[in-house]
């Protein structure tokens, strides 16, 4: 029924920004939703970021994504996490208005030249040759693509489960999408399945807030998108409260009860997203769990109970959220679940997303295995981008360990593989002192310029900003100052004073002084900065040392990533190999040294083997 | 990780007048112009390495292709260690093309190793096995038949390195090192939780406590490489102790185990006045051989300390080699040794099979039954050769533990050990100083990477599994 260069199926966090992606690369794409109220639908958390996903967010936004400009229009309450600790770690998060975002995101997409959006359910790909060529729907219409991405979520066989009742559905009480899950096997696809859930939703006006700690965002709002200067005040409060024994006692009682306990659910749920039934279990010494009480959106009375994720039946449900201080005469409107949804096996993707069985079959988000919207949205756009370049022949565009943690979460995926749904992590990133949010545009919004995507006011910005950090940078180097001139300054910031001249960029490597603190001693040469660029000058002066010896282990990282291998070469063919990493080898295959390298089963001296292999070839020709 | 600076000892350990200790990459020539002195003409004649009246030790720049005379200092302690010649080979001029520097130094064990730990401690890391010639065939020095030598080479390496570290992971030191992970196991697991769960309900990390626990952490490597510092790890290999009744042929075995004469052979009973120790690599395994002057009971005073230390090196041994004449039959003297080895392991050669039998052999065996016995003309060097055998099955086949580990493996772990030491501290002074945690968490995380490659066991997953075994996070 059309002619399309990218079909996308699903319109979640993934599926959207693949269709953004593709469509602003230009090509001719079509989004496929089941329901297009579910058009970036937030089926979880009513948030966006935290650590390490709020890095995520920023680095789609330095390639030109949507997720980042989106959650600053639709924001409720904004907070910068870890400042306490160094700022590699900081990470922004925000709660979102679920509707709005939605809404938005929707607006976006219905006003992308070249994107189409369409209601219906994919029911199967048409594949020829090995080669996918397009998608048919519930309603026996064949559209033709040159490349189709995946990006199903939870929807792909998915089925509820509360209690000991267990149906099929998509998330949030959505049609599932079956007759997928059965073709995709047909076409040799190997499907898991995997598990998460979600906590009950209350009416805020049953609640006693008197009874809980409120939660304030920051003062001072920051935005995520490099492209926003300012996004405004916080429109909302966030509640903290805590289980008791009571609680716990209640859930004991009914573990038999739970779905998750009665062995009913086969899938694998994620570890740090347990169901409390799951906490009081396995940390039974814990007196008390908190649990957040947040808002839904601004248009609802709804709020969202973080940390009370469960699958028991919905008369347990209510017992135990009744005994928790504030929350003696709950109004529940929509009962926490548990679902299980299929999915693939990473590690039978290249680093590209794309499917290695087939070709111009790329896939994201929670059909890779991974959770979270942040993971699902960094997925979708590396997608989009690389189905557009297949398509047009050019290069794929990966990104390095050492260059994003869209690399890490990529890499970690598709060479590590996972056992639970995956979830990004800054202890995860070796660079983190490089990889930081406040440089995220600095990494990557040249590279996405060069391939066509980021767009020339995105650039422009970027451009400026580089350019006011580095004259800065010199001018602060450049300009010192005297003992008499800083000394009483320094005292008033509880720092010792100095002897001798002192340069500026030196005076802001202590950690009591602040780019702010030094417009009390500067003078008419101090240029008006914007936050996105103060932040940077502040982080790359204060941690230069740090950052230099990064840098060098990112140096000699690369020489191993840059020894490229040949997607036809068949390991069993080298000799000295271990039989375990032919075998892992060959399964995955790597696309450099450095990617073998990091597969679990292949060992030093296998890397060796290797490296002596390959010589051995480029002689041999 | 391929391309970083190694070193190692080229020539074979213990085998020869004059030992070279060989180092490529990059930092070559650094390393060297920070622990070498060259010297002009004017230095005193003798062993004395300090500079005479006359003359100072200047630092002449090492020329390419040039050999410089001059000694090795450590430059941590200002000990000088040896007088030594050195060679500086720019890239790609070199066996391996890269840069790659020789120090020729006297034959000895100990001046070897010295030599090697520092120029590992200035930033060297230890040569895999094979590894020169790896590199040297990477980078277009060797001809192509040779890659799959090259292959076997590491494949065979590193699988008998393997089972020699398999043999340690039983032992103390491993089991050391294993405790000290666990508890940077939990100074880690408390960081990233802390950094990745600032909105959890856990503990949140003091200072105070991550200083103290880090200290703790330091303090148990600082005292195992306190031990290492005594010289146990530079100096031992597998002690070997060769026992018998005068002019048996103790010194003869040494000798021909040594490939050269070096201990004084003669038919006076009682010329081995004092024990001779050799170092010698028996099929690549080091080995530190004592010639003991016998235990027999003497009134002669300078026979006694020689008996005296016999008996000391005796009880030291991993191994002993008990050596009978074959052509004498057995007298009261080789039944006091019988009575002294008891119930310990030992390799009994017969010697002199050449001349005839005298010696009711059955009679030793019933008396030694854990024995392993050899028959030998150690004279003619028959036997030798099975000798060495026996050597090499006990020890890869596990019968000999030695008391600490090997030697090679030493000094690499001794470089870890180093390594996750100053980690440590560097860790704890950013905490002291109240730098952030992710800063410190990479030092500490470099502690626990050296302390894991010690006993061979990567890092991974680890961490994160273990946060959430132990901390209840999540929504």
């Amino acid at each position: 029924m059309g002619e399309y260069d990218v079909i996308v199926v699903g319109a979640g966090h993934a599926g959207c920004e693949a269709a953004l992606a593709s469509a602003r690369m230009g090509k001719k794409t079509l989004m496929f939703s089941i329901n297009l109220e579910a058009v970036a639908m937030m089926p979880c958390n009513p948030s966006i970021g935290g650590t390490g996903k709020g890095h995520l967010v920023r680095e789609i936004d330095a390639l030109g994504g949507e997720m980042g400009k989106n959650i600053d229009k639709t924001f409720i309450q904004s907070k910068m996490l870890n400042t306490a600790k160094g700022p590699a770690v900081h990470s922004l998060r925000a709660q979102a208005d679920k509707n709005k975002y939605h809404v938005e995101m929707k607006r976006t997409i219905e006003n992308t030249p070249g994107l189409d959006m369409r209601q219906g359910e994919v029911t199967d790909i048409i594949v020829e040759n090995g080669r996918v060529c397009g998608v048919v729907t519930k309603t026996h219409t064949w559209y033709k693509a040159e490349a189709v991405i995946l990006a199903t979520g939870t929807f792909l066989a998915g089925k509820i489960f509360i209690g000991d009742s267990a149906f099929s559905s998509g998330p949030n009480g959505l049609a599932p999408s079956c007759e997928l899950a059965a073709n995709l096997k047909k076409h040799g696809m190997k499907l898991r399945r995997f598990k998460t859930g979600t906590p009950a939703r209350c009416l805020g006006s049953s609640l006693d807030y008197s009874k809980m700690e409120e939660q304030r965002g920051d003062e001072k709002t920051v935005p995520f998108s490099f492209m926003n200067d300012e996004i405004g005040d916080n429109k909302g409060l966030c509640w903290l409260t805590y289980t008791n024994e009571e609680t716990h006692r209640v859930i004991r009682e009914n573990f038999h009860r739970s779905a998750l306990f009665g062995g009913q659910i086969e899938g694998i749920g994620p570890r740090y997203c347990p169901s409390i039934e799951d906490k009081v279990n396995r940390f039974a010494d814990k007196k008390r769990h908190q649990l957040f009480i947040e808002p839904e959106g601004l248009d609802t009375d709804e709020m969202y109970i973080q940390g009370m994720s469960s699958s028991l039946p919905e008369d347990v449900q209510l017992a135990f959220y009744k005994t928790i201080a504030g929350l003696e005469n709950i109004r529940i409107v929509r009962p926490a679940y548990a679902i299980e949804y299929d999915c693939i096996d990473p590690q039978d993707l290249k680093l590209n997303l794309e499917y290695r069985a087939i070709e111009n079959l790329f896939c994201a988000g929670q059909f890779n295995g991974s959770s979270g919207y942040e993971e699902a949205a960094a997925q979708g756009l590396m997608a989009g981008i690389n189905a557009a370049l297949k398509i047009s022949g050019r290069e794929p565009f990966i990104l390095g360990r050492d260059e994003a943690y869209i690399g890490v979460l990529i890499d970690d995926l598709v060479t590590k593989g996972t056992n639970e749904p995956y979830r990004i992590m800054t202890s995860r990133a070796e660079y983190r002192l490089v990889l930081r949010q406040d440089n995220a545009d600095q990494r990557l919004t040249e590279k996405s310029y060069k391939i066509g995507l980021a767009d020339e006011e995105r650039y422009r910005r970027y451009k400026s900003k580089k350019e006011a950090v580095e004259k800065e940078m010199i001018r602060l180097t450049e300009k010192t100052v005297s003992p008499s001139e800083v000394n009483a300054f320094l005292e008033s910031h509880g720092t010792s004073p100095v002897n001798g001249r002192i340069s500026f960029a030196e005076l802001l490597k202590r950690p009591q002084i602040t780019y702010a603190d030094l417009k009390e001693i500067d003078d008419e040469t101090r240029p008006e900065l914007s936050y996105h660029e103060v932040t940077q000058l502040e982080v790359q002066i204060k941690y230069e040392g740090y950052i230099a010896k990064q840098l060098q282990q990112i140096a000699r990282f690369k020489k191993l990533e840059n020894r490229r291998l040949s997607e036809d070469l068949d390991y069993s063919e080298i000799e000295g190999l271990r039989l375990e990493a032919v075998q892992k080898l060959n399964q995955i295959k790597p696309e450099s040294v450095g990617q073998a390298s990091r597969i679990s089963g292949v060992s030093p001296a296998d890397i060796n083997v290797l490296l002596v292999y390959l010589e051995k070839r480029k002689r041999g020709n | 990780m391929y391309d970083d600076t190694i070193a190692a000892v080229a020539t074979a350990m213990g085998e020869g007048g004059i030992g070279i200790i060989r180092i490529s990459g990059e930092n070559s020539l650094e390393i060297l112009n920070k622990v070498f002195c060259s010297l002009k003409k004017n230095y005193r004649k003798g062993y004395s390495l300090e500079p005479d009246s006359a003359g100072e030790s200047i630092n002449l720049p090492v020329e390419n292709r040039k050999l410089t005379y001059g000694f090795v200092e450590d430059n941590f302690t200002g000990e000088k260690i040896d007088e030594v010649m050195a060679v500086y080979m720019k890239a790609p001029h070199s066996y391996t093309a890269e840069d790659v520097v020789e120090i020729q130094c006297h034959g000895s064990i100990v001046s070897l190793r010295k030599i090697l730990a520092l120029v590992l401690k200035n930033g060297a890391r230890l040569a895999e096995p094979g590894e020169f010639t790896k590199r040297a065939f990477l980078n277009g020095r060797l001809d192509l038949s040779q890659a799959e030598a090259v292959i076997d080479l590491i494949k065979a390496k590193s699988d008998k390195t393997f089972d020699v570290a398999l043999g340690q992971l039983e032992g103390r030191f491993s089991k050391k090192i294993k405790e000290i992970r666990a508890d940077l196991v939990d100074i880690l697991v408390n960081i990233t939780v802390n950094i990745d769960y600032p909105d959890e309900d856990i503990e949140v990390i003091t200072y105070e406590n991550l200083i103290k626990g880090i200290k703790n952490v330091k303090a148990k490597v600082d005292s195992m490489l306190a031990t290492a510092d005594t010289g146990r790890i530079l100096r031992e290999g597998l002690n070997i102790a060769i026992i018998g009744k005068p002019n048996v042929g103790k010194s003869s075995l040494m000798n021909a185990l040594l490939k050269e004469t070096r201990a004084i052979v003669t038919e006076i009973p009682g010329t081995t006045r004092d024990t001779i120790e050799e170092a010698v690599t028996i099929r690549n395994i080091p080995v530190k051989l004592t010639d003991t002057a016998g235990i027999r009971h003497t009134e002669d005073i300078i026979e006694k300390i020689g008996i005296e230390k016999s008996k000391e090196s005796f009880n030291k041994a991993d191994l002993i080699i008990f050596m009978v004449d074959n052509s004498r039959p057995l007298d009261s003297e080789d039944r006091e040794i019988i009575e002294y080895i008891g119930s310990r392991k030992v390799i009994v050669i017969i010697n002199k099979t050449d001349l005839e039998g005298r010696l009711h052999i059955n009679g030793i065996k019933e008396m030694l039954p854990q024995g392993i016995f050899i028959e030998a003309s150690v004279a003619n060097e028959e036997g030798i050769d099975k000798i060495e055998d026996e050597i090499e099955k006990l020890v890869y086949g596990g019968q000999v533990k030695q008391q600490e580990s090997l030697m090679v493996t030493n000094v690499r772990h001794k470089t870890l050990l180093e390594e996750a030491s100053s980690s440590l501290g560097d860790a704890c002074s950013m905490a002291e100083a109240g730098e952030a945690l992710e800063f410190l968490e990479i030092d500490v995380n470099r502690a626990y990477e050296a302390l894991g490659e010690i006993i061979g066991e990567a890092v991974n997953d680890d961490i994160i599994n273990e946060v959430f075994a132990r901390f209840c996070l999540g929504k």
